[in-house]
This record gives structure tokens, sequence and C-alpha cells, in this order.
């Protein structure tokens, strides 16, 4: 039997590179989450910005929030896998300056041009608005999107080529060689595992959303270049799907690095988790079918296969990942701090938010139940208390003053407040859902409403968390670029 | 159904809760020695896997059994006579239905498309319930099939984003006898 002792490894400064993103991505997540409020409060007629508004704001939090999430989850990634990989800098601020010219583009297609057609620019509303916007801005919307995505696929080829350098190739970098052989305990760690799933994924998703972007910007000048609108909407979820499913898989290994070293008890990339982690890969990308189970003209098979992975998806997550962590932290002496605590409840957020998620992908449920609330609520729950809580994490781990600083009793408020508003807010959609309640309204009729006011209480306490959290990260950034011990060891090993 | 999908997910996610409060209430003392502790651990996983598997596996079965789709032609129950037939086009913004009154208890064949962008067809029941959806999509035709059970207006509402009066696009069945 393996022996399971931990080797400490020293805690790594971010590089500048690292912190930029953070900072980005905090600046972008708190302006994202008060657009999220507006919305709220518009829903429940605390205000009365009108439908134009909200839809602008709709727009702009559903694409700024997938790619705020996926530059916060990328700095997570490079951070720790630069450890066992030999990255490039250069590519990684390349994709940091080809965000920020993307937020910019949207930005003035949303605030100047009016564009309003969602995150999810379904074929073809962005060339039909009734007037409402130019094809200028449309084109500025969706060339945004796409520059965005180039940098990420400059990323992730350079994640790429770095894995293939140190390990031979990618399935060597998922461990195959140990999954379908002999395990000889040499598997990549996994950092490494998760990283080269998520690059996988995320060069075939974002070639397939630059191929249909590129092919609806084409349309917005050349209307005789048809396109089918079954296939550009099987081609967008597709790459919406696999892009946010891969951020929470780069943000995790926040989760597998942080944790053991609060434990001293190490996450092994045995059969098992390379298993689930292979799985997830083939998974990933076969499970969008569930946003199409409306979509009668698909043949019955393909929704079936959506239906089953939908399934089966939810496995790796909860046996593997899930409770590894718990594994790790039952009876390990563990200190509680926010970091500890954030990641700990991520893996809870991540857990609880997949039960809607599969429940939605049953197809006698999504009947009735897609197109609601119901799946804001399940989305809300694994990013905002999963995915987003795993970043701020990272975010109290870099800035620990040292492994035994306390934190003080307004970040512990600050957490709990954090943890109440996200599930409040969430089961408020989720409750809205129940009842039917459509999404993406601008109004909602009488009957709906006290449920948006409970929403927009429950938002404005995790706001003020959320506030708490990153004032904490700048006043600290100073302490995030050096090398020094961060996570407090277990209890009984720091008294020895 | 919205009931039962609630108090699943209810059921799971305290489960999950559960689990989590349990393992944090047993963080705080440790056990040095984590090699019996993960040999327990992954037998306990090994159960956890065959007792979810058990339990999901029958259930994602039951679900598909209604095969063909729940939407689809076997649900309309042929006995009760031919189907109504409503032709639906989706616009910006209104829904344009070649009937509006239907009889209660004979099923109805909704064929739904679209003359410009995306919509989605969602039926609610009096008591403002959707019971039934499709997407209306230009160039496709989405066949539901629906018997409505009681009498009364429905509502139409649209269920997928499509511009500026998106919460505006309703409209009404007349259900009601013969």
């Amino acid at each position: 039997m393996a022996s399971y002792t931990y080797t400490p490894v020293p805690d790594t400064g971010a590089k500048a590179g690292v912190l930029a993103y953070l900072v980005v991505s905090a600046v972008v997540l708190l302006l994202m989450m008060v657009f999220g409020l507006l919305m709220r409060l518009e829903q429940a007629q605390i205000t009365s910005i009108g439908g134009l508004w909200f839809y602008k704001i709709m727009t702009l939090h559903g694409a700024g929030m997938v790619g705020i999430v996926a530059l916060a989850g990328a700095a997570i990634m490079w951070h720790f896998l630069r450890l066992y990989v030999d990255l490039s800098n250069g590519i990684f601020m390349a994709n940091l300056a080809l965000f920020l010219i993307g937020v910019v583009m949207i930005l003035a297609s949303v605030l100047l041009g009016d564009f309003h057609a969602a995150w999810t620019f379904l074929f073809p509303l962005p060339g039909n608005s009734m007037g409402l916007w130019s094809t200028g801005a449309a084109a500025l919307f969706m060339g945004g999107l796409l520059v965005i995505g180039v940098g990420f696929v400059l990323l992730h080829l350079d994640i790429a080529r770095a894995i293939i350098v140190r390990y031979g190739g990618l399935g060597r970098g998922l461990g195959w060689p140990q999954l379908f052989g002999h395990d000889d305990g040499n598997a990549p760690p996994p950092t490494v595992v998760a990283s080269t799933m998520v690059t996988i994924v995320n060069l075939v998703g974002l070639v397939v959303g630059a191929s249909i972007l590129v092919m609806m910007l084409v349309n917005l000048y050349v209307p005789s270049f048809e396109i089918d609108p079954l296939l550009a909407k099987g081609m967008i979820y597709f790459f919406g799907h696999v892009f946010i499913n891969a951020v929470i898989y780069m943000a995790v290994i926040a989760v597998y690095e942080i944790l053991p070293r609060y434990t001293q008890r190490p996450w092994k990339s045995n059969k098992v988790f390379l298993a689930s982690w292979t799985a997830s890969t083939i998974m990933v990308m076969f499970i969008f079918p569930h946003h199409l189970l409306m979509d009668y003209a698909y043949p019955k098979w393909f929704l079936i296969v959506g239906h089953i992975i939908g399934y089966l998806n939810t496995f790796p997550i909860l046996i593997v990942t899930g409770y590894g962590a718990m594994m790790i932290v039952y009876r390990s002496g563990i200190r509680w701090d926010m970091c500890s605590r954030l990641l700990f409840v991520s893996l809870f957020g991540w857990a609880v938010g997949a039960m809607p998620a599969f429940i939605d992908g049953t197809i006698t449920v999504n009947y009735v139940m897609h197109n609601t609330l119901w799946v804001p609520g399940h989305f809300h729950t694994y990013l905002l208390l999963g995915m987003v809580a795993m970043v701020f994490g990272f975010m109290y781990y870099l800035g620990k003053p040292n492994e035994n600083a306390k934190d003080s009793p307004i970040d512990v408020a600050a957490f709990w407040a954090f943890v109440i508003g996200t599930m409040g807010f969430t089961m408020s959609f989720l409750y809205s859902g129940k009842i039917s309640v459509p999404r993406r309204y601008a109004e909602h009729l009488p009957e709906w409403v006290p449920y948006d006011r409970l929403a927009s209480y429950f938002v404005m306490l995790l706001l003020a968390a959320v506030l708490v959290f990153i004032f904490r990260f700048f006043s600290r950034l100073g302490f995030a670029g050096r090398d020094y011990q961060r996570a407090s060891q277990a209890r009984s090993l720091a008294a020895t | 159904m919205q009931e039962t999908a609630w108090q699943v997910s209810l059921v799971l996610m305290s489960l999950i809760a559960f689990g989590v409060v349990y393992v944090a209430i047993n963080s705080g003392k440790r056990e040095e020695d984590y090699g019996p502790l993960v040999k327990s651990a992954y037998g306990f996983r090994t159960k956890l896997f065959w007792a979810v598997a058990l339990l999901f596996f029958p259930a994602m079965i039951y679900n598909l059994v209604g095969l063909p789709l729940p939407y689809s032609e076997s649900r309309a129950d042929s006995k009760l006579g031919p189907a109504q037939v409503i032709n639906v086009i989706g616009h910006m913004w209104y829904w344009e239905m070649d009937r509006d009154q239907v009889e209660v208890g004979q099923p109805v064949e909704i064929r739904i498309t679209s003359a410009d962008v995306n919509h989605g067809f969602g039926i609610y029941d009096t008591d403002l319930r959707l019971v039934a959806q499709a997407q209306a999509m230009p160039h496709y035709t989405n066949v539901i099939y629906h018997t409505f059970k009681k009498e009364g207006i429905y509502k139409v509402l649209c269920m997928e984003y499509c511009g500026v009066a998106h919460h505006n696009m309703m409209t009404e069945i007349k259900v009601g006898k013969s």
C-alpha cells in the first residue's frame, strides 16, 4: 500500500501577471455583481430602469461573468501549473491584453451601440434588432468575444505545448499510462491532470465558438451567406457550456493545491482520480444537449445522450473531487481561516449546485422547468458559491500575511454573509423556477415579485461580503507576490 | 413535476449539506495516521458509488421509459379522437396562432415555428404553472402534443430571450367544452 506522507512545497508568491489577472477579475466581478443586483431590483419593482437598460445590463452581466470567471480561473491554473511546467509569461500577458481589448469592444457595443442580444447571441437575433442596434454594434460585440477567445486559444496552446514538452503528450498529461496500465505512482499531479483536461476541452470549445462567431459576422454583412439556426444554437451552447464548465475545472486547482498544504495530506492522482478526469474530458463535451431538449428537430438519440451524460457527469464531481476534499479535511486538525473556509465551502457550493442541474437534465423535468429561473438558480449556486468562492479563497491565500495570522471578525462575518447571501439568493431563483417564473424577463408578474424582493436583499448581503473580500485582497497585494509560508499547518503538527 | 423536482433537489442538497457539516465538525482533531483512514474512506467511497449508481441509474432509465419523448405523439391519446391542430408562428414580439380555442380533454397538436428569431412557446395553466414548452425556431417546426385537462384561459409566454419586448410577448389559449 502506498504511503500517504505529504511533502511540503514552499508557497510561491504570485507573479505580477497573476496579480494583474486577479485585480482585473476582482473589479469586473464586482461590477458584474452590481449589474446582477440591478436586474433583481428591477424585477422586484424597486427600480424602474426599463426593458432596454435591463437587457443591456443582462447582456453585459452574462458575457462579463463568463469572461471574468474564465480570467480568474486562468490565473489560478497558471499560478500553480507553472510550478510543474515551463509556461510563457508573454503569452499569459497577451491573453490579458486581448481580454481587455475584447471587454472594451463589448462595453462599447452595449453601452454606446445599445446591443442587447444576450451573451447567447442566438442566431439570427444579433442581425434582427428591429432597429434597436446597428449591424456595427452587433459586429463589435461578436468581434469582442472573438478577440477574447483568441487570447484564450493562445493561452491554451501554450499550456498544451508546455505539458507536451514536460510529460510527452496530452494523454500522458491526463495520466493515461497509469490509468490504463500499471499505476507506478508517477502520474502527473492533479494540477497537471486538470490543466490538461481544461486545455483539451477548451481548445475544442473555443474553435467551435470562434467558428460560429465568424460565420455570424460574415452573415451580418453578407446575408446571402446563410446559417442554419439550429446548427448555430448547437455550436453556441457547445462552446458556452464547455467554456463555463472548464472555468470551474481551472479554479478547482486551488483546492487541489492549497487544502493539502493546510491538512498536510496529499491529493493523489490515483486511478480513480485519473479515470474521473478522463471521463469528464469526454463528458463535458457531450453534456450541452440538455439545453436543446426542446428543439425537437434534433434527432432523439442526440437528446437522449444529453440526458444520460447529464446524469453521469455528476459522478466525477461528487465521488472524486467533493469526496476527496472531505477525506483530506476529515480529522485533519485543519486550522480554519478565510482561505481554507472558502475553499472548503466551494466544494459544497459546487456539489450542491450540481443537484438541481442534473435534475434539470432529466427530460421530463426539463420540459416544464428549462428556461425558467431554475436554470440560473443552479448555475449561480455552483459558480458563485463554488467557482467564485475558490477565487476568493485563492486571493486570501495569496494575501495571508503569515501562516499564523488571524482573520478579523469582519472577514469571518463576511464569509458567513457570503454563504447565506448566496444560498438565499440562489434558492429564491430555484423556488421561482419551481413556480415557473421564466428567465430573462425585465418585468415580472405581480405573483413573482415577492421572491425577487427577497432575492434582492440576499444579493445585497453577498455584495457586502464581496466588498470585504476584495478590499482585503487589494490591501494585501504587497504580500501576494512574495515567497513565504501561508497555509496554516494542522493543529497537532504546528504544536510539535 | 415541478413539485417533485423541487423536493428531490432539496433532499439531495440537504444530504450534501449534512455530509459537509459532518466533516467540518470532525475536522478539528487530527488523526495522525492517514493510511488506515484513507483505506476506510476509499472503502466507504466504493459503497457510496454503488449506492448512488443504484439510485441514479434506475432513475435515469425510469425517466427515459416515457420514450418516445414526453412531448411525442404517443402522449396524445389517439382514442379520444383526432388532434386539434394549432399552427403557431413567433414574431418579434407577438404570437400568431391560427386558432386560440380548443376543447378540454381532447389532444391538441401544436406546431411551432418562428418568422424571425428564436422564441420559446411556453403554455401556462390557470394557476400560472408551466405545463408544456417548445422552442420556436426559424426554418424548423417543433411539435408538441398536449391535452388540456382543465377548462380556462391558459397563458402563452415567450421562453427564449428575443429582444427588448421579450417579457411582453404573451397570448392566450381558451380551453372549453365543445
